[in-house]
């Protein structure tokens, strides 16, 4: 249902914000731990709904990595850099492929934890604080 | 299973009388008992307890009665066995709490034991922000140094049946785990076959703490006072503790201070030497790698207790997100881009 509004990331923007703004100073101890968490969760999955598809450039980049078609899909393509790693097939030497596994982490870290020290450090910011 | 505070300050009362300390002496009573920690993992109690020769604020760390699966278990110590390595590590002149007395089975509280209550600051944040720990931060790697250098040169046959747990099966340990979950990880891939080839074959064999981070130790502004949390102790390769302290996870975004976010390697490895430790730093290096994927895999593990069902929580989801934060810390290490100089 495209156009529909809210969209789905700001209906959890909203929740986030009700569990920010009038839940939180209600809570004391574990329970207060763990919604501090509830909001960090939230905020992953605004993040993850609101990130660019990547896939068809992570699927030609893979497919070049791997010499395979990227007519295969992306998930038969990580399965197959997964067991040409295990393997051995394919090592720190192997042109390509530190370039790919560091775009590819770099844009899950930024989903899951962009204020994680070494994302920062990553995109030039401050690396203390 | 379960007991009433109540009921848990009765019978700590009569572990104490029992254990008849010259500090507290018999007849004990126990008051203003709070539980430290919750949920699944150790508990931790501190109470005051009062007798015929003197009061004392006791600290009781117990074993949860239904164990959380871990890859440790197979090298877990017990409590008795922790209280042991503990109470060696504090003859030897490490910073560590006085143990007091081993629970018994007769104790009827299960597994664990008390030990004198300390007061400082372990909380990571507060250590490496607050100003009252300005002037100890620049001090603290060498006097982490220090301490490991004094726990690895206790002589292993102080502390009988602690397992022997070397580098090769730590990583085919952690390699099988990860495998269990079916869920590939391509920096991990790679990581488990480059350190298979950086793998110490040869190493020198002492007390290990198994744990040693901000966190797990107690400072005030003088120094370090305790190292604690000694359940995951193991007989192997001191450079493990050199280099699990040194993890990015551990810095708590103070990337480039390496030693948990308050000092640089140097420091900590003349201490280290200082004190009489066996420095190598190509093994620290080894062990500094293994330990970023190492709490990798540990993410995925409590993930994975949340989605079997098997320890619902929201703490346990979302802790499956912060893989991502291992997975550039062990590239970085695989691109050379942590400095070692």
């Amino acid at each position: 249902m495209s156009g529909q509004r809210p969209t789905a990331p700001e209906l959890v923007a909203a929740v986030r914000g009700f569990l920010e703004q009038e839940v939180a100073g209600q809570l004391t101890g574990a329970t207060a731990f763990n919604l501090r968490i509830a909001v960090n969760v939230l905020a992953i999955v605004e993040r993850e709904l609101a990130a660019e598809d990547d896939s068809a450039t992570a699927t030609a980049r893979l497919g070049a990595l791997l010499g395979e078609d990227p007519g295969l899909g992306r998930e038969a393509l990580e399965e197959k850099l997964g067991a040409a790693l295990q393997s051995g097939a394919l090592g720190l030497a192997s042109p390509g492929l530190l370039t790919h596994l560091r775009a590819d982490a770099v844009r899950q870290l930024g989903i899951d934890n962009p204020r994680y020290g070494s994302y920062r450090r990553e995109n030039g910011g401050a690396i203390s604080g | 299973m379960s007991e009433t505070n109540t009921q848990l300050a009765e019978a700590l009362g009569g572990v104490l009388t029992r254990a008849s300390l010259p500090s507290v002496g018999e007849g004990v009573t126990v008051s203003a008992l709070t539980r430290l920690t919750a949920g699944a993992a150790n508990e931790t109690w501190r109470f005051e307890a009062s007798g015929s020769s003197g009061q004392q604020t006791c600290i009781l760390r117990r074993a949860p009665f239904v164990a959380e699966a871990a890859p440790e278990d197979s090298q877990n110590l017990g409590k008795a066995g922790e209280a042991r390595v503990q109470a060696a590590a504090r003859q030897a002149g490490v910073p560590a709490a006085e143990v007091l007395t081993v629970l018994t089975e007769a104790d009827g509280l299960g597994e664990g034991y008390l030990m004198a209550a300390l007061a400082g600051e372990t909380l990571p944040r507060k250590i490496l922000r607050d100003e009252a720990y300005a002037e100890l931060r620049p001090r603290l790697p060498a006097l982490c140094g220090a301490a490991l250098a004094q726990l690895h040169q206790v002589a292993p046959a102080q502390v009988p049946d602690l397992t022997p747990s070397p580098a090769a099966q730590q990583l085919e340990r952690y390699e099988t785990l990860y495998r269990s979950f079916e869920q590939p990880v391509p920096v991990f891939e790679l990581a488990f076959r480059v350190l298979e080839t950086r793998c110490p074959q040869e190493a020198p064999q002492g007390i290990v703490h198994g744990d040693f981070r901000i966190g797990n130790f107690m400072v005030g502004p003088e120094g370090l006072r305790a190292i604690l949390d000694w359940e995951l102790a193991h007989l192997g390769d001191p450079m493990e503790d050199l280099g699990w302290l040194c993890v990015p996870s551990w810095r708590f975004g103070v990337m480039d201070q390496p030693v948990g976010g308050f000092g640089q390697r140097r420091a900590l490895w003349d201490a280290y030497e200082a004190a009489g430790g066996q420095l190598d730093p190509d093994r620290a290096a080894f062990w500094e790698l293994f330990g970023a994927l190492k709490w990798g895999v540990m993410c995925m593990m409590m993930t994975r207790a949340h989605l079997s069902g098997a320890t619902v929580s929201v703490e346990r989801a979302a802790i499956g997100r912060r893989v991502s934060e291992t997975v550039l810390d062990v590239l970085n290490y695989l691109e050379g881009k942590e400095s070692f100089s």
